[in-house]
């Protein structure tokens, strides 16, 4: 696609890309490339010299327990989370569609979640939960339930589910939604003409009909899961109890903190981008090929 | 096979809105029922109510002699060819066909059976394994009618499945449909805004405005004997000429004081120095002519009208007349010519269109 | 949809209000817990209803600070988000413009690299990067800065692609009874672009705004004095102590009063809103 009227000039377009080229080289691609040069180094004990060591590191890497760890609470968060949010979302779309007199109100107060910072998501929900003042633990302890997210890593892990699902919902309310506005009405008709009912009219053309949106939104979330969480994480457990909602990027945070083993910290932030390229190749390849009907 | 019967069926809106104003008609059994009229006369809406798309405010609606006011879609019996097809864009041709009686629990050899006939009738037998995004126009329209045809239903219901056509294949298209209903004589309701798909293709030609019938008939009755001012105009292209009129001789008829509206079709009129007792004649000046090959249409505007009965002779205000002459030779443009009908070709209304006066 | 079951009108009305109401609770219980004092909030026994301490804890909050955690005062914070998420915003806007400008309109050489190297960095989010990119911004000088702030999170393409797209759905007719009217690039651009752009730049807004805005991550990493902290990260600050209790009530108002800019942003300019969301996601 492209145009075929443009101007001439020849000095303009250069001047005009300039200030985002420069941003670019020097936030973007400068710390992108370092990163994955220092994956290859290690540096000494008083961090005076580095040696290249090639793949050493990464294969350290993979020789912690804990990476796997942060590896397999990224797993069980981001499927969680996405198993949750996307279906609780489409049960909430698919009540909107139906043409409500107050449709349009509903919407509005379904959407503004996704103005909360996750920082601030995860400190509501801490609040709400806090083993000793959280309105919502009451009930848990006076069911003799021992709910303590500070200590128990399930618990934990629970909360943050929450949290980010809570925050997550909105967003993928309002994908949904407009992927059901897309489909027409008319084939839905012609559906209840043919004798389904509403339940089996929505399995049999309304859901495959919203497959590309799904697609996109699963891809989305567990983008999301992946990076957008770590204010959650950080406001609600820190991370813990004993690593148990660390997942891979907020291990590269507190490794780094801790200071000292740059290599690694640098091998986990590669591993992490390569995961994010193929995540966001799969995305695009797959949009571009499902053509609207 | 069965007849549908619409008594007093009203709808109106929930904002007060009266969009069906009181509809009585019956289609009989095998008969091919033609709704027309222009946009947002309610044809459709009326349509959509028979299928149980819509909600019935009032009146009743008859299937096959079961009232079916308070009955789904899906256990009216009906099928419907939709404007835009509606085909589902997920599933083939064949599963598009067989949907509907996969929902009603048929066994799959039947299945079958039913879908290879219906995609034979219609020419569709290569394609079933296609995506309705792989198809032509004519051929999803095809689609859709294969998926009405299998379902055997006690009736067609057709909402302008022409529309999305060009013109050549809508030609086409609209016999192969009469072909179509004729063989398996099923009772069918069409919905067109275009009047001569409506002429050709009804048995029975229901002419609505406004959410009310204008009037129902044989297509050629309707043709030669319009009810008011409004069928006349509608239906045949060009448009049927109306202009004022006043007539002493049949006052009795025209209660406001002998004034009336006179039509004349374009066909009816001979151009011609001579003159025609009984009969109107329009002098003309010719603005305009349109030749199309077998005939040509001849746009004059009056100046004052020579003789006659139904008019009195005097000014008339001045207006455009449709003049068809057969062939493909015709006056000149600023001519001025003599344009006139006998006395059997004319049409009297009452001054509000409403009523029709036999002269 | 056509069958006439005023029960699936209930049941939709039903889980409606309840997602409403589970969407809105933590929001409502923190509201509460601003306007009570800290002994209740802390007792673990708060009731469901606003108590009277609203005033007083919202003044403490914004101009006094939490007396043991934090001391900055959330005014200042606020006006830390502010700047910096309309930074963030306008930054965004302003190069991401100028590149689509260039990328479409113009013919050069490397023109395709130049959009290659711009568009990989949707693929590579902040947080993939930080060390790196902390210690660029700690070398230039720009910790605890507002550049520092703002300038690494306007790096990536999103706003680029969007007016890229927008671009390219403008008839060519414009350019050409343009140029014959003797334009050129600056005069088309701030003629005809600019104000057909308008929408657009106002949906990347409010997208942009919401994102510096709820930045976490980045700012918890370069800012060391309490006076440069966003209101997002003053939050966590107040309740992770390492003596005494944390003050909940004060948090509770600090985390409303962090909440409020872009959720106006995002109900009173919702159409806007979801226009650069769907837009920005294709």
């Amino acid at each position: 696609m492209e145009k075929s009227v443009v101007f001439n000039s020849k000095l303009l377009p250069y001047l005009l890309l300039i200030p985002q080229l420069i941003i670019t080289f020097v936030f973007f691609y400068w710390p992108a490339s370092q990163a994955v040069w220092q994956s290859f180094l290690r540096e000494d004990a008083f961090g005076l010299t580095s040696e290249f060591v090639g793949l050493e590191n990464y294969t350290s890497l993979f020789a912690q327990p804990e990476y796997y760890a942060s590896m397999m609470v990224t797993v069980v968060f981001s499927s969680l989370v996405a198993a949750l949010s996307l279906s609780i979302a489409l049960l909430f779309a698919t009540q909107a569609d139906k043409n409500l007199k107050a449709a349009g109100a509903y919407k509005t107060l379904m959407i503004w979640p996704y103005a909360v910072a996750p920082a601030v998501a995860g400190v509501l929900w801490i609040f709400m939960f806090h083993p000793s003042l959280g309105t919502l633990a009451r009930p848990l302890r006076f069911m003799n339930f021992d709910w303590n997210p500070l200590l128990n890593g399930n618990h934990a892990m629970a909360l943050v589910v929450m949290a980010a699902v809570w925050k997550q919902i909105s967003y993928n309310f309002l994908f949904f939604l407009a992927g059901l506005q897309s489909i027409p009405k008319s084939v839905l008709e012609a559906g209840a003409i043919d004798g389904a009912g509403p339940l089996r009219r929505f399995w049999t053309i309304t859901f495959p009909l919203l497959s590309p949106t799904t697609f996109f939104l699963l891809v989305v979330n567990v983008v999301y899961v992946f990076f957008d969480t770590f204010g959650i994480i950080d406001a609600v457990t820190g991370g813990g109890p004993a690593g148990a909602t660390t997942t891979m990027v907020y291990k590269v945070f507190a490794d780094g903190r801790l200071g000292g083993d740059l290599g690694g910290s640098a091998a986990q932030s590669v591993i992490l981008m390569i995961i994010v390229i193929a995540l966001t190749a799969i995305q695009f390849r797959y949009i571009e090929r499902k053509v609207q009907y | 096979m069965a007849n549908v019967t619409l008594r007093n069926v009203r709808k109106t809106y929930a904002g007060g809105f009266e969009a069906i104003k009181g509809i009585d008609f019956e289609v009989g059994d095998g008969q091919f029922c033609v709704l027309v009229g222009p946009s947002g006369c309610g044809k459709s809406t009326l349509l959509r109510m028979v299928a149980g798309l819509e909600t019935i405010t009032g009146g009743e609606i008859d299937i096959g002699g079961r009232v079916v006011n308070q009955v789904e879609p899906a256990d009216r019996d009906i099928a419907m060819v939709f404007q835009n097809y509606a085909l589902y864009p997920h599933m083939s041709v064949y599963n598009n066909m067989a949907y509907g009686l996969r929902n009603r629990g048929m066994a799959e050899g039947q299945i079958k059976t039913r879908v290879t006939e219906a995609a034979r009738i219609l020419e569709l037998s290569t394609m079933l394994e296609r995506k309705p995004r792989q198809l032509s126009g004519g051929q999803r329209q095809r689609v859709a009618m294969g998926r009405a045809i299998v379902r055997q239903p006690k009736a067609f219901l057709f909402d302008e499945p022409l529309s999305n056509l060009d013109a050549k294949l809508r030609i086409a298209m609209r016999v192969e449909i009469r072909k179509l209903q004729r063989r398996l004589s099923t009772t069918s309701i069409y919905v067109t805004h275009d009047q001569l798909e409506a002429m050709t293709l009804a048995d029975i030609l229901v002419v609505m405005n406004g959410g009310m019938v204008e009037q129902i008939g044989n297509p050629l009755d309707i043709y030669q004997k319009p009810a008011t001012t409004f069928v006349a105009s509608f239906i045949g292209a060009p448009p049927m000429n109306l202009m004022p009129a006043q007539s002493d001789e049949l006052k009795s008829q025209l209660p406001s004081g002998g004034a009336g509206i006179l039509g004349i079709r374009p066909e009816d009129f001979v151009i011609t120095r001579e003159n025609v007792p009984d009969g109107v004649a329009l002098d003309l000046t010719v603005e305009a002519i349109e030749k199309v090959g077998a005939e040509t249409f001849v746009y004059g505007s009056r100046q004052s009208v020579a003789q006659g009965v139904a008019a009195n002779p005097g000014e008339l205000p001045p207006g455009e007349v449709i003049v068809r002459v057969p062939g493909a030779v015709g006056p000149a443009i600023g001519e001025r010519i003599r344009a006139v009908a006998a006395r059997d070709k004319l049409h009297l209304f009452s001054s509000d269109g409403r009523k029709r006066v036999e002269i | 949809m056509v069958e006439h079951r005023p029960l699936s009108d209930i049941i939709a009305y039903a889980i409606l209000t309840l997602g409403v109401f589970i969407v809105a609770f933590p929001v409502y219980l923190a509201l509460i817990a601003s306007t009570h004092d800290a002994a209740t909030v802390v007792g673990g026994r708060m009731p469901l209803s606003p108590g009277d301490q609203m005033l007083e804890n919202y003044y403490r909050a914004v101009f006094i600070g939490g007396a043991r955690t934090s001391r900055e005062p959330v005014a200042q914070m606020l006006i830390n988000s502010f700047i910096s998420a309309l930074g963030i915003a306008l930054g965004k806007i302003f190069i991401s413009m100028l590149s689509a400008y260039a990328v479409v309109y113009f013919r050069f050489p490397f023109r395709k690299t130049a959009f290659w190297i711009i568009f990989v960095t949707l693929m590579l989010p902040v947080e993939v990067r930080i060390y790196p990119t902390y210690k660029v911004v700690a070398d230039l000088k720009m910790l605890d800065t507002y550049a520092g702030l703002i300038l690494p999170l306007i790096a990536s393409a999103t706003g680029t692609l969007l007016f890229r797209q927008f671009f390219m759905t403008i008839p060519e007719e414009l350019l050409e009874a343009s140029r014959i009217d003797g334009a050129g690039p600056f005069r088309f651009f701030w003629d005809t672009l600019l104000p057909l752009s308008v929408t657009t730049i106002a949906a990347l807004f409010v997208i942009q705004f919401i994102y510096g805005w709820n930045q976490y991550l980045w700012p918890l990493l370069i800012t060391t004095q309490d006076s440069m902290q966003t209101i997002v990260i003053g939050i966590k600050k107040m309740l992770y102590t390492t003596d005494e209790l944390a003050e909940w009530q004060l948090a509770m108002a600090t985390a409303i009063l962090a909440m409020l800019p872009p959720v106006a942003v995002v109900v009173f300019m919702q159409r806007l809103f979801v226009r650069g969301l769907v837009e920005t996601e294709k």
